[in-house]
């Protein structure tokens, strides 16, 4: 008889306390929410490893970079002691009709956990992405069928991203619009940070209690608050003290990049905490303005180099104290058109929220926001 | 008798690509590559700002993330002639060196690794005499016997469990696998080691960048800026970090990757199938100061036609009878010339599909038969990547790569001719990424080196402005990718990207047929190789590994124009 995962676990020297510390990495890593774990601790205890059937669709394959680019857990760890990755195109040993019976022998048992890396191009039938001669959605909902939970994973997957971008010539779907009888747990981000669901297991196991999805489907513990809310630039935001190009002595002290264009008020993503490579950078620490990877439609949001309207940044999150002075256009050179510098803003914003009980808009900023001829389309 | 046999999904690959072939008895006669996947990134770039269009083509790959990006700019760069400061050319140089290290690392233990290694056989190895080979080949430090045994009892595990995830259905047991037990247990330990180490060599990526993959790009230079007396900018701290994964990307190459290739490379030395169209190109790449001076580059340009290495011909990317694209075996449609080639800068793509309908069995590779294009020199199909570099700076006199390659097949006892095959390609990627780490120290010597010097720039402001920029211009920006030579031609106008077209390495290695009927090299590559086992195409796969392709690369094809119009018939 089989041995059970937890069986092997202790036959391997794994204490309890590690094999419950596993078991809630598992959840994380594959995107599930903490309330997840108990079921994956009871079925590791008296099932087989828990299978996980990945699916690379319409995609860059970034994601799956991303995910063998974790540090806790390993993904060596992840991979031989945790899951049983039954099905993945980029690391299984067997090709073509090889590979289709790895997956067909799970799909026949059922009780896996599915992850999607990628879209599915709908357009023409299909036809501008097959696997075995067969069309992504066709893969894609019979995958789903018998799945435990279904991941999307990646912008591709919970968005579409670039070749969703406007025209969207092949009509790139995420997997929420294919598969709609069961839910979808979004993991977003181009690519996702690899650890983003560890501090989830942190949550779990610090404070014994579960973390949330946001409305938007992604786990709380990592989409609630904006980029912007933990930068390590932000006390420049709110003294006024702004990059106006790359490499100007603005840059050379760290400054902040609003007026480079940077979407970290508008994006909601764990970059300025967890960071990216076991927190290494991330791309507004290393100079970049924020591209906004993790929201939807980030490549139709105008020049990546000219700032956000601060409508939008007052829509992302309910911030009441948008503090705008209207200064000179002198020394900003992107698009010229921004002719408002934002001084002190979003100062003490939750705290007005609350005072003022609840959201409501500040005259000052919409004007300024008004003044400036930005397209946000 | 003859029968065709289906390889799709080809695994352990970048993006989706399928494999048909004729196989007579246990030999390969006729093959098909075709790329099953299309996205339209060059439809989606049109009418973008240019200085955002890195950020739409380095999606082209997740893989070798940095390299369209790189291109990206530079295209944008040429056509607005912007020179970069000297700080932004070593850094571009440091993390392409940093991507060529991790990609053909990860290349060859996780894609390529079990087409030569047999986990099951690891089993019956005997640790104590795997520690010994281990030790007789190399001074790293995990080669003890109990270190083994773990290994081992890891594998054990695994498969007693009865889940054997991605080792499942493997070829295990396969006569064309020629190492000994304790030679693949070693093997399936590096595969783990590997797998660990990956991820900190990309945190140099991070540094410049912010995060791997897709590492932040600018037009004009690099996002960040150095200041040696600030803590939140490229300081004493960062370099040092920098540093530190250079000093263990040297050691991982030297002490593990390089001796398990020569190690392996020993025991199927006698397997020389796989030869490719012996046409080898390579655009250059890591200029020590000026893109558009060749001479400079340290990765030399050229080209060797037909195998013979006495001779390298120049290239001219801007040259239109130079670098051309057919369609005539491929999904898309020239219109009233369809047999025509046309330069990038000219190219027409208009998407037509007319493969059988999904779910489908087999191609006909008379008609159109890839969602990739055929890219042409001269009308001569081509073998880019690290073996391609290898033959062109061997032909050309480079002395580092002519020692590394004399020893290594003295070593091997194998001529030169031995490289012309899968074992040469994977040997070449081998030595690529021990001079890749020789050179990531240099430059690093010599980014510090400017930084003492006084110079700290790393962005050239002059064209950022649009309004700057002339009314039209036209650029090509290129670089020697992990997987070849990668290039991306642009058309500005009024500001705005008018056309937008990439030609990439497994374009040219993956190809379809083109007008004359001149197959790509994949297809040529297998044609003669042995294949003892139609339900296990291990010596097709292992072949096709040896390119390392990257379909989502090959595919992204545009419509230079704006025909975005599709004619789709499926019949």
């Amino acid at each position: 008889m089989q041995d059970t995962c937890y069986q092997w676990a202790v036959k391997r020297g794994v204490s309890r306390r590690d094999f419950l510390k596993l078991c809630t990495a598992t959840a994380a890593m594959l995107g599930l929410e903490a309330s997840a774990v108990p079921k994956i601790v009871h079925a590791l205890e008296n099932k087989p490893r828990l299978p996980v059937i990945y699916l690379h669709l319409q995609e860059c394959t970034c994601c799956s970079e991303s995910f063998i680019r974790s540090g806790h857990p390993l993904t060596s760890s992840l991979i031989l002691d945790l899951i049983s990755l039954d099905y993945m195109e980029t690391l299984m040993a067997p090709a073509g009709e090889q590979a289709e019976k790895s997956k067909k022998d799970i799909l026949k048992k059922g009780g896996y956990l599915l992850v999607v890396e990628g879209s599915v191009p709908t357009g023409e039938n299909g036809v501008f992405c097959t696997i075995g001669g067969h069309t992504t959605e066709d893969l894609l909902r019979e995958a789903a069928e018998n799945a435990v939970a279904v991941v999307a994973y990646g912008t591709c997957a919970t968005d579409g991203c670039v070749q969703g971008a406007s025209p969207n010539p092949t009509n790139a779907q995420p997997v929420h619009k294919i598969i709609t009888d069961k839910p979808v747990i979004k993991v977003s981000g181009c690519p996702p940070i690899a650890e983003v669901i560890t501090g989830t297991v942190a949550h779990y196991l610090t404070f014994d209690a579960l973390p949330e999805l946001t409305p938007e489907g992604r786990p709380r513990a990592f989409y609630e608050h904006t980029i912007h809310e933990n930068c390590n630039r932000r006390a420049f935001f709110d003294m006024g003290l702004f990059v106006r190009d790359f490499d100007d002595e603005g840059a050379r002290q760290g400054w902040c990049l609003f007026m480079m264009g940077c979407r970290g008020p508008l994006t909601k993503n764990a970059c300025a905490i967890t960071g990216f490579n076991e927190g290494t950078s991330y791309p507004i620490k290393s100079g970049h303005p924020c591209l906004g990877c993790a929201e939807d439609g980030f490549y139709d949001k105008g020049c990546f180099y000219e700032p956000v309207s601060l409508n939008a940044i007052a829509e992302t999150k309910d911030y009441t104290n948008l503090k705008v002075a209207i200064g000179t256009t002198a020394g900003f050179a992107v698009g010229g058109a921004l002719g408002a510098v934002v001084g002190t803003a979003m100062y003490n914003s939750h705290k007005a929220k609350q005072a003022d009980g609840g959201p409501q808009g500040n005259a000052q900023s919409d004007d300024a926001a008004k003044s400036d001829n930005r397209s946000e389309s | 008798m003859a029968q065709r046999i289906v390889v799709d999904p080809v695994t352990r690959i970048e993006g989706h690509l399928r494999m048909e072939a004729i196989l007579d008895g246990t030999k390969i006669t006729d093959a098909v590559s075709s790329g099953t996947i299309f996205r339209g990134l060059e439809i989606i770039l049109k009418d973008r700002d240019p200085r955002d269009a890195w950020a739409f083509a380095q999606r082209i790959c997740g893989v070798c993330t940095h390299t369209h990006a790189l291109a990206s700019i530079r295209s944008v760069e040429d056509a607005l002639k912007i020179k970069i400061p000297k700080n932004a050319n070593i850094i571009r140089n440091i993390m392409a060196a940093a991507q060529d290290v991790h990609d053909h690392t990860v290349h060859f233990y996780h894609l390529h690794g079990f087409d030569w290694i047999d986990v099951v056989s690891a089993l019956k190895a005997d640790p104590a005499q795997t520690s010994a080979i281990a030790s007789s080949i190399s001074n790293w430090h995990l080669n003890s016997t109990n270190y083994f045994k773990d290994i081992q009892a890891k594998v054990q595990a695994l498969v007693s469990s009865g889940q054997l995830g991605i080792f499942a259905n493997g070829y295990w047991g396969h006569s064309a696998y020629k190492l000994p037990a304790e030679v693949n247990l070693l093997g399936v330990a590096h595969y783990l080691e590997a797998l660990n180490w990956q991820k900190e060599i990309v945190k140099i990526h991070a540094v410049f960048g912010g995060k791997n993959p897709h590492p932040n790009y600018v037009v004009g230079g690099v996002p960040c800026s150095i200041n040696l007396n600030d803590n939140s900018v490229i300081n004493a701290e960062r370099l040092g970090l920098v540093k530190s994964k250079i000093d263990e990307a040297k050691t991982f190459v030297e002490q593990v990757y390089l001796p398990d290739i020569m190690a392996i490379a020993g025991f199927y030395k006698d397997q020389l199938w796989g030869k490719g169209v012996i046409n080898y190109m390579s655009y250059g790449d890591f200029p020590k100061d000026d893109i558009n001076d060749p001479a400079g580059f340290i990765v030399p340009r050229g080209i060797v036609l037909d195998g013979d290495m006495s001779q390298v011909h120049d290239l001219d990317l801007k040259d239109k009878n130079q670098v051309q694209e057919f369609v005539s075996h491929s999904w898309f449609n020239y219109g009233s010339d369809p047999e025509s080639g046309l330069h990038p800068w000219e190219g027409k793509t208009v998407p037509s599909y007319d493969g059988p309908k999904p779910p489908y069995n087999e191609l006909d590779e008379t008609k159109g038969y890839s969602w990739s294009k055929a890219p042409r020199w001269k009308g001569q199909p081509m073998e880019v990547g690290p073996l391609a570099r290898c033959v062109v700076s061997y032909a050309n006199g480079n002395a580092q790569t002519q020692e590394a390659v004399d020893e290594a097949l003295k070593t091997l006892d194998l001529g030169v001719e031995a490289l012309h095959s899968t074992l040469g390609r994977t040997l070449a990627r081998a030595l690529e990424a021990k001079q890749r780490v020789q050179l990531l120290s240099d430059l690093y010597d010599d980014l510090i080196d400017n930084i003492k010097s006084g110079d700290t720039s790393t962005f050239n402001k002059d064209k950022w402005d649009p309004e700057t920029w002339p009314t039209t211009a036209e650029g090509v920006g290129f670089c020697e990718a992990p997987r070849g030579s990668l290039g991306h031609w642009i058309r500005i106008q009024d500001k705005k990207i008018e056309n937008y077209q990439a030609v990439v390495p497994t374009t040219w290695n993956g190809s379809p047929r083109d007008a004359k009927g001149l197959k790509g090299s994949y297809e040529v590559s297998v044609i003669d190789s042995p294949m003892a086992n139609a339900d296990a195409p291990l010596e097709l796969l292992r072949t096709i590994h040896s390119y390392d392709p990257c379909i989502a690369c090959a595919t992204h094809l545009m419509d230079p124009n704006g025909n975005e119009l599709m004619s789709i018939k499926v019949k």
